[in-house]
């Protein structure tokens, strides 16, 4: 009985139970026609915002203002340097992976960099660092029409048992995430700092090293994303990273980390990116209209946030 | 000091220096957004001398009344210490209906817009109330405004109503519209928000919160004035957007959230603790409506690279400000 109440207490609980409901809904309405499929579907599409999200998620759990909102432009830049370096040939698949992730890795870095010399809230350095990724990929991607090389494209489509392989490799990513969130010093670094800043400084955490560190890591995952992105839809693409911004940060704040910092949630993230990718399935499969879509994901995300409840004051 | 501390605590640090020196800074920090709008207007001389003219500043600060507007939408959130990150979408949905029903059914335009401002003062509560990170709520309120506009507008089209046409092409002598108009805009909301008693209880809900609700005042009605006042300002900054273009579209505002946040703060506002300054926001406003496009093209800058130019911008204005605050300590 305890256990269950605990299990109840969980806060990743919900979204898994809202991506459910929202499954069974739209199998309801299909009459059954397709569920399989649908899993499958929303299995591939939610892998690209769990990765992403869970670089989001660390950066939030820092506190209060943090926030990357450069990932849409380092995902379509990333994109570009993957397909670039890859040029088609299955070879050169590791190093343009590799390419892919050092290229995210350096805009985290410089995100950080800016946020640290100029002493400016994450949102600002991250929002003027994006304005430059951006341009540097209009300017480089322009009229690349590089397609992936046939190995990667395969790879990143892939499924054993109606399971996507890279949603499998991502379920493997976020269980070490969990792991180096609640029991590796760095993840518990992460939580003091956003718990309590400088009471995390004078315990001896090496707050800014920290805090590079996550800058870099989110970058770093936005810049795998994009290759994979580019993979699976075949091509990269300047606009390829938009909707990732407000997806991000959506499945990390459904998923039950809280935005205030200090509490962080892995696999709240799975069960929100799962539950905004089959929301869309439902609204597509229910025949809806653009703007009624828009209208109801919007007021489905502020319900749920609402029903959810933000935290209790602590002070 | 190790640079780790400054980099975290950035004006929570004590002020130890002279008290001189340290409000020269604080007066020279005041006047940075002033000294930028300055610079970017010295650059534009520079490039091309019969840009500063009245057909000139009517051409290029074109605009920028609709992003004054809703970037004191936005100070008016910040001001409470939360984030709109809907302000964008709510101006296009604004656009959306300027150019249909309050044109053809002005009743029913007016019903809408007056019900959207209300819907801004139900979240401000809402957000209040149930303790909500508002930047979510928002987000969320992004999807339903831009749903809503693309059902009010699904094409491009419309047309303004012959009266905000007519304000908006207004043409004052000697004074260019766009610079009347921000300077009134500055006017109204400096002297509602920082000369009157109720402006500073609104600023404190933003300072000290605690502090507000032990004196005795409502926390909850001060953040239903904020959103109502940034759910007001973003209804103006729709229309007078539509009354420039004429004609609307359900995207034609999605650039303004992250263009009224980076007016804000390049108007010396900070995300936390009340501190935002109406005059600094209109005047971070005019700089990035010049700096975005006059500025670039008369620099030959291609327009690959002027947005990476607006980034880089902001990056300078506001290392500028980190110099100046080093001396202010």
């Amino acid at each position: 009985m305890t256990s269950v109440r605990t299990l109840l207490e969980k806060p990743w609980l919900w979204s898994f139970v809202g991506a459910l409901v929202v499954w069974l809904a739209t199998v309801a309405f299909t009459g059954g026609y397709g569920a399989g499929g649908m899993v499958t579907a929303a299995l591939s599409l939610a892998v690209f915002t769990v990765i992403v999200g869970v670089g989001q998620m660390f950066v939030i759990t820092l506190g209060p203002g943090n926030v990357d909102l450069s990932l849409p432009a380092n995902i379509g830049l990333a994109s570009a340097v993957a397909m670039k370096v890859m040029g088609g040939s299955d070879s050169m698949i590791v190093v343009g992976m590799l390419a892919a992730l050092a290229c995210g890795a350096a805009i985290g870095a410089v995100n950080y960099l800016l946020i640290w010399a100029l002493r400016i809230p994450p949102i600002i350095a991250t929002l003027s660092a994006s304005f430059i990724i951006q341009s540097v990929d209009i300017s480089y991607g322009r009229g690349l029409q590089i397609k992936p090389p046939p190995g990667f494209a395969d790879f990143t489509n892939w499924q054993v048992l109606g399971i996507p392989v890279l949603a499998m490799l991502t379920v493997i990513f976020t269980i070490g995430a969990a792991l180096a969130l609640q029991r590796m010093i760095y993840g518990r670094s992460v939580l003091a700092i956003g718990q309590n800043i400088r009471a995390a400084w004078l315990a001896g955490v090496h707050v800014g090293r920290i805090r590079f560190l996550t800058y870099t890591l989110c970058g770093a995952l936005g810049g795998i994303d994009g290759a994979l992105l580019a993979g699976y839809f075949r091509g990269a693409n300047v606009d390829i990273g938009n909707e990732y911004l407000l997806a991000s940060i959506a499945v990390v704040v459904i998923g039950g980390t809280s935005v205030a910092g200090g509490k962080a949630n892995v696999p709240g993230v799975w069960g929100a990116g799962l539950f905004l990718v089959l929301l869309l399935t439902m609204l597509n499969t229910f025949g809806v209209s653009a703007g009624v879509r828009l209208v109801l994901t919007g007021l489905i995300i502020v319900g749920v946030i609402t029903a959810a409840g933000g935290e209790k004051a602590v002070r | 000091m190790r640079p780790e501390m400054t980099a975290i605590a950035p004006g929570t640090l004590p002020k130890s220096s002279p008290r001189g020196s340290a409000a020269r800074a604080r007066l020279l920090r005041g006047l940075l957004p002033a000294l930028s709008l300055a610079l970017v207007l010295m650059a534009i001389a520079w490039l091309n001398p019969r840009a500063i003219s009245y057909f000139g500043f009517n051409l290029m600060l074109n605009l920028a009344i609709p992003i004054a507007l809703a970037t004191i939408a936005q100070m008016f959130v910040i001001a409470g210490n939360e984030l709109d990150l809907s302000i964008g979408t709510f101006v296009g949905f604004v656009g959306c209906v300027t150019a249909t029903w309050l044109r053809d059914a002005p009743l029913l335009g007016i019903l809408v817009l007056l019900g959207s401002i209300g819907v801004y003062a139900l979240l401000g509560a809402l957000i209040h109330l149930r303790n909500l990170p508002s930047i979510v709520v928002t987000l969320g309120m992004s999807f339903v405004w831009q749903g809503l506009a693309i059902l009010v507008l699904p094409k491009p089209g419309g047309k303004a109503p012959d009266w905000l046409l007519s304000i908006m092409s207004f043409k004052p002598p000697y004074i260019p519209f766009p610079i009347l108009a921000a300077l009134i805009i500055a006017a109204v909301v400096h002297f509602g928000l920082m000369r009157t008693s109720y402006g500073v209880i609104l600023r404190g809900s933003g300072g000290n919160a605690a502090a507000l609700r032990r004196a005795g005042w409502s926390l909850l009605k001060t953040k239903i004035v904020l959103f109502a006042l940034t759910g007001l300002f973003g209804v103006l900054s729709g229309m007078a957007l539509i009354g420039i273009t004429t004609s609307a579209d359900a995207n034609i505002g999605n650039g303004y959230t992250l263009l009224s946040i980076a007016g804000v703060i390049l108007g010396g506002g900070e995300f936390v603790g009340g501190r935002v300054s109406p005059i600094g926001a209109v005047i971070g406003a005019l700089t990035l409506a010049l700096a975005a496009s006059p500025l670039l093209t008369f620099m030959h800058i291609p327009p690959d690279w002027q947005v990476a130019a607006n980034g880089a911008i902001l990056i300078i204005v506001l290392a500028a400000r980190v110099l100046i605050s080093r001396r202010e300590r």
